[in-house]
């Protein structure tokens, strides 16, 4: 592994790692000398060091970090951070395994960030059904405000900041930003509309409000020890750094794995031995998701793509929270996209009419089909309710064999937030590849009821 | 027997203490007198109310927004069984459907004896251990059909008993804010330029952001 460098994972294999004794005795960088460093430059310092090293944000739309904390509006107090802990993308493992494993890294960065910022309060919210993450954050906390790291005067300087753990209590779409806060002021997710609710503006209480990733804040620390060119020096221009990338389903060894954007290929990803280790053995490669249960699928075309947002995207899916679950030639594609939709259906917060009416109307549809009482119109029935929720050509990737072009990410919505339309990813995905599979289930297994067939001709 | 303890309060006081708005602490407050009774009752929530200062109906439409929030007494162990993509492939709807057959329930109901309540969940980020489980939200990784009614089968003996609390309880450790370290909370507008901000802006002749 010594050539592949670890930025946030240096200390995931270490003994201890969570306490704070741990975390200054063993990594890549020297904990909590890098707040020390921090207090050292101005805040509008470190906001430019983070800027200039293009931390991208690690949560799935990958927007620059330092870029979002600049849209802040300079003459409005407080500012709070609030540090989103609520993963539960299909597909994603890594905010937890930092919370369990590495929590002062992370409590680390919230102080840089919160430092540069100027927030008033840092609220770490959780995932709700993360016992453990919240356990160990909150020993982490209790460790770190005894030492005098956290609260008031840290350091015996004029910086002070709480840092409060929440917890929620089961719902995707907290994790979607506007609908965290709705939850953080203690109501139901739901999402807010955008404008005028960007919480950089609009937050938390009504205050500018930033909302960073846990992966994003604990790139902090070691970029402040090693520094912007160094960490430029890991990956491409446009996506500097690594991504912690969970890689599940049919490859020989899934696990948590660091790997620089933008130069590791999918391929890499699936075949080395550090990471997947080859698709299961005796079996080849159908489709992947490349980033999460709302990414469109890629298919075998795909996978000499590197790990970067922007070409990711351009072929018309996204590396969205660095989850890309392999699925190889046993899969059914219909029961996979079934279960994704089913995700989507059951998580819908109800707020927009398109979204909670038609992702239980594709569920429904999918099911049925898959039970063996699909309908002869059911593939255009299904496309017509998912263009209710994303109208227009929906990003997919290239289909060379049948002539199709990539469509590019993002899609289009009638909703609030992405949510719904992230139902349409594995409908479309998977009916543009997979389209006699669909059929094969509505034609040969078809049970329309008698009572379907026309007045008089039944008996 | 669904208001909080003497001590609970006093916990529930604390939290309320660290949010700028009393109404922020409404989620935590829940889990805390679900940890004290094993779900969310009705009185419960009437005194969540009184504690943030909103409606009970207020506190019951936040409540039931939330999947981990049960309104009516469930099992003494909750099993969550992952079926969404990567436990899917892997195994994930077998499991559950072996857990249906040695339970003895459906997804979502619960055992006649009170001991257990199966739900099929959705993704709990265990992907990579896949088909992965929790019980009272404590991680199971790579679950076989063996494992599964190892589990049980430790569950009801009470070997499990040190590592799995009963439902309800989450973090055994909680965050603590020594009086003295705390700083800075207030309701918004109380708030101020911070002072760090400030002595920049100072320095710098009033520019920066």
């Amino acid at each position: 592994m010594s050539d592949v460098p670890r930025i946030v994972s240096s200390r995931f294999e270490t003994e201890g790692s969570h306490t704070m004794e741990g975390y200054k005795s063993s990594g890549t960088y020297a904990g909590y000398e890098q707040i020390r460093a921090a207090l050292a430059l101005s805040p509008d310092e470190v906001s430019s060091l983070v800027k200039d090293a293009s931390v991208l944000g690690r949560g799935g739309a990958g927007f620059p970090a330092g870029v979002k904390w600049g849209f802040c509006p300079p003459d409005v107090w407080p500012r709070y951070l609030v540090v989103n802990g609520d993963e539960s993308e299909p597909g994603t493992y890594k905010d937890r395994i930092l919370m369990e494993r590495d929590p002062h890294q992370l409590i680390e960065g919230c102080l840089i960030a919160a430092y540069a910022i100027g927030a008033a309060q840092v609220f770490l919210y959780v995932r709700g059904e993360m016992a453990h993450a919240q356990e160990r954050i909150a020993a982490a906390l209790n460790e770190a405000y005894a030492a005098g790291l956290v609260g008031k005067n840290i350091l015996g300087t004029d910086f002070s900041v709480d840092i409060v753990l929440h917890w929620g209590a089961g719902a995707y779409i907290v994790g979607e930003e506007t609908a965290l806060i709705e939850s953080l002021e203690g109501n139901r997710g739901m999402p807010r509309l955008k404008p005028p609710f960007f919480p950089a503006a609009k937050g938390l209480y009504m205050q500018p409000t930033i909302v960073n990733n846990v992966e994003t804040l604990a790139n902090l620390p070691w970029l402040l020890s090693h520094g912007v060119e160094e960490y430029r020096a890991i990956g491409t221009e446009t996506s500097p750094g690594t991504r912690l990338i969970a890689l599940s389903g049919h490859v020989n060894t899934p696990g948590v794995f660091e790997v620089p954007q933008g130069t590791t290929t999918f391929r890499e990803l699936f075949e080395d031995e550090r990471y997947g280790g080859g698709i299961r053995d005796g079996h080849e490669l159908k489709m992947f998701i490349p980033g999460g249960a709302s990414a469109p699928w890629f298919f075998p075309e795909q996978i000499d793509l590197p790990l970067e947002g922007r070409v990711i995207g351009g072929a018309g899916s996204m590396l969205g929270s660095g989850a890309v679950v392999v699925m190889d030639e046993t899969t059914d594609a219909v029961r996979a996209c079934l279960r994704i939709v089913r995700f989507f259906a059951r998580e819908s917060c109800g707020k927009c009419t398109p979204c909670r009416e038609g992702t239980t109307w594709e569920e429904k549809i999918l099911q049925r089909i898959l039970d063996g009482h699909g309908r002869p119109n059911d593939l255009e029935l299904l496309l017509d309710v998912a263009d209710n929720i994303s109208p227009g050509p929906y990003p997919a990737a290239s289909h060379p064999d049948a002539g199709l072009e990539a469509i590019p990410f993002p899609p289009k919505q009638t909703t609030i937030c992405p949510l719904g339309p992230s139902s349409v990813a594995p409908i479309t995905s998977a009916i543009r590849r997979f389209r006699h599979e669909f059929e094969a289930k509505i034609t040969h297994r078809d049970l329309i009821p008698v009572a379907a067939a026309p007045m008089g001709e039944g008996d | 027997m669904a208001r909080f303890t003497a001590a609970n309060e006093q916990i529930a006081r604390d939290i309320i203490a660290r949010y700028p708005l009393a109404k922020s602490a409404t989620i935590p407050l829940c889990h805390l007198a679900q940890e004290q009774d094993g779900y969310l009752a009705d009185d419960a929530m009437a005194q969540v109310a009184e504690l943030v200062g909103c409606s009970s109906a207020e506190v019951l439409g936040t409540a039931s927004f939330y999947e981990m929030f049960k309104l009516h007494e469930i099992g003494t162990y909750c099993v969550n069984v992952c079926t969404n993509i990567s436990c899917q492939l892997l195994g994930g709807e077998e499991l559950l459907h072996h857990a249906e057959q040695t339970l003895g329930v459906r997804a979502g109901g619960t055992t006649s004896d009170g001991m257990f309540t199966l739900e099929d969940v959705e993704c709990i980020a265990a992907c990579t251990e896949a088909p992965a489980l929790q019980v009272n939200y404590r991680y199971f990784h790579n679950v076989t059909n063996e494992d599964f009614d190892q589990m049980i089968a430790d569950l009801k003996s009470g070997d499990l008993a040190s590592e799995v609390p009963n439902h309800g309880t989450l973090a055994l450790v909680r965050q603590e804010i020594p009086a003295d370290r705390q700083t800075n909370i207030g309701p918004p507008e109380d708030q101020e330029i911070p002072v760090w901000i400030a002595r920049q802006r100072q320095t710098a002749g009033g520019d920066g952001s």
